[in-house]
């Protein structure tokens, strides 16, 4: 059943067609089943440009009701563009309640982090994923990643780790750091910091990938393994800081970096600003 | 008595109506090193690429005996085994080395990549192995951190060796090795390879057109010709006495120097 109901608007409720949204609940569902697998999805044209979310926004448009409560973050923050307007386009064609508490919502469409308020059973987790290949830069032909997937063949990311160790004394990826999902599938948590890679594993919370210019779906499951790869004598670590937050005082979060006058004075603040308000 | 270590059984193979292999037949022997000789065009790489398991033959078989699962027929098995057999037990030398390396990684890189295809995970001891091989295979080990893509043609060949042998293989399939490199490289290469096959008890399969490198290197030869095998026997024999008239014109055709 078509649901119009939006009153004054020409569009379904949540911006797609239903059969769209059928199609990419599908894909959901296959994602869900077989963890870190990236699922083809027939891809919509959004009514934004590609890089700016738009695999992020079509599964949350397939998901939303009306009694769900939507976040939106962009590097952690409630306030940027981007979160700001995927927030208010979704309160417009989807009629739902929107807040920047982590704890009170339902669905969290996110662009580069995980907030930093531990999720809970019940929430959902939508990463938007600019490439969701994680072997692309070392493999370019898609038909071979496909069967380095197939088969778990995945000598070559390890090759990728130990050569940032033998240029740079460590491996020195800090974002979109590859992950072994459910110890099957190779997975890139899309640009995220290391840092948040730890709060992937085992969390109670649906992690659902959504890639748009490569219409590809993919999904952790609640309380799915996700172990970050490393070496036995260069374990994996995360980054840390001597400073803490100039505003909220946090020794425990991710830390932004702001260069605050001409004179290069820099201050240090969290990157995400709900935790960082809710402390002061 | 064991058996072969690599059996083909009338291995054919055609590209359109053009036939590039025709029943080709041959046991390779544990510690045996055969050499397939011919012009350019009579179906050696071919037929290299059939028993490696990279092109898939339109008639006969090729079984090779499995150290853990005895004989398996190489084109019956899954893409998954094939591939795991071709980075374990085997090993594949080309004739380009950018072909066989990846260039845009450390010599180390690539040395140490089939050890982590089969779950090494501690760099120190990736390394030591890396710095071991770069060893046996004469290069300085202080050019590990350095990409192939800085090395001289015979130190990629080389690189290209060690990265085959890193992982013990019982077999190694070689497209002439050789190749394209100038005279006194080759002769150290061919050295290099004469040792590290005795010293290893390596089977290979060696594909050249150089009849010096298939005396030097090989125990037994076959001689191509438009797809057919002409002749084949030891290679001191067939070289030294050849009855074929194809391989007495190949045999009179070196130049001597």
């Amino acid at each position: 059943m078509p649901d119009t109901d939006i009153q004054g608007s020409a569009y379904n409720y949540a911006y797609l067609d239903e059969q769209t949204k059928r199609m990419i609940r599908r894909a959901i569902l296959k994602a869900v089943a077989v963890p870190g697998y990236q699922v083809p999805f027939g891809g919509r044209e959004m009514p934004l440009p590609y890089g700016w979310g738009t695999g992020g926004i079509q599964v949350t448009a397939a998901i939303i009701g009306r009694d769900d409560t939507l976040k939106v973050i962009d590097q952690g923050a409630d306030d940027t563009t981007n979160a700001v307007s995927i927030r208010r386009f979704f309160a417009r064609v989807a009629d739902v309640a929107t807040t920047t508490r982590t704890e009170e919502a339902t669905i969290i469409q996110t662009r580069h982090r995980v907030p930093e308020t531990p999720l809970r059973d019940g929430q959902i987790l939508v990463f938007q994923v600019p490439i969701p290949e994680p072997l692309r830069m070392l493999e370019p032909r898609e038909t071979e990643t496909r069967t380095l997937h197939a088969l778990s063949e995945y000598g070559v990311m390890q090759v990728s780790l130990y050569e940032s160790i033998a240029r740079h004394g460590r491996i020195a990826k800090t974002y979109n750091y590859p992950v072994m999902v459910n110890g099957r599938y190779i997975m890139s948590p899309s640009p995220i910091p290391k840092f948040d890679n730890p709060k992937l594993d085992r969390s109670p919370a649906l992690q659902l990938y959504g890639a748009g210019r490569e219409k590809r779906i993919y999904a952790v499951p609640p309380h799915t393994p996700v172990k970050s790869l490393d070496f036995d004598d260069h374990p994996f670590e995360i980054e840390t800081w001597t400073e803490s937050c100039a505003l909220c005082g946090s020794k425990e979060s991710f830390l932004d970096e702001m260069i605050v006058d001409d004179a290069g004075k820099r201050l240090f603040v969290c990157s995400d600003t709900d935790y960082c308000e809710s402390r002061r | 008595m064991r058996g072969p270590l690599l059996s083909a059984c009338g291995v054919t193979k055609r590209f359109g109506g053009r036939i590039a292999c025709r029943d080709v037949s041959f046991d390779l022997w544990p510690g045996e090193v055969l050499g397939i000789v011919g012009e350019s065009g009579s179906g050696k790489t071919t037929l290299l690429n059939c028993l490696a398991g990279r092109l898939a033959p339109d008639g006969g078989s090729v079984t090779y005996e499995t150290l853990s699962a005895g004989i398996v027929d190489v084109h019956h098995l899954s893409e998954a085994r094939r591939r795991l057999l071709a980075r374990t037990e085997w090993g594949f030398v080309n004739q380009d080395a950018r072909d066989g390396l990846r260039m845009g990684v450390s010599a180390g890189a690539n040395i140490g990549e089939r050890l982590m295809a089969v779950g090494a995970r501690h760099y120190g001891e990736i390394r030591r192995e890396a710095i071991d091989w770069m060893t046996r295979v004469e290069i300085d080990a202080d050019r590990l951190d350095d990409r192939p893509t800085t090395y001289s043609g015979g130190m990629r060949q080389r690189l290209q060796i060690a990265r085959n042998l890193v992982s013990k293989p019982r077999l190694v399939f070689m497209d002439e090795p050789t190749g394209g490199l100038d005279v006194s490289v080759q002769a150290r290469i061919l050295d290099l390879l004469r040792g590290l096959v005795e010293g290893l008890h390596l089977s290979a399969v060696l594909v050249t057109h150089d009849l010096g490198v298939a005396r030097l290197l090989t125990h037994r030869l076959m001689v191509m010709q438009g797809g057919m095998v002409v002749e084949q026997g030891l290679t001191d024999q067939v070289l030294d006495d050849p009855q074929h008239a194809y391989t007495q014109m190949l045999v009179a055709s070196i130049l001597p120097v």
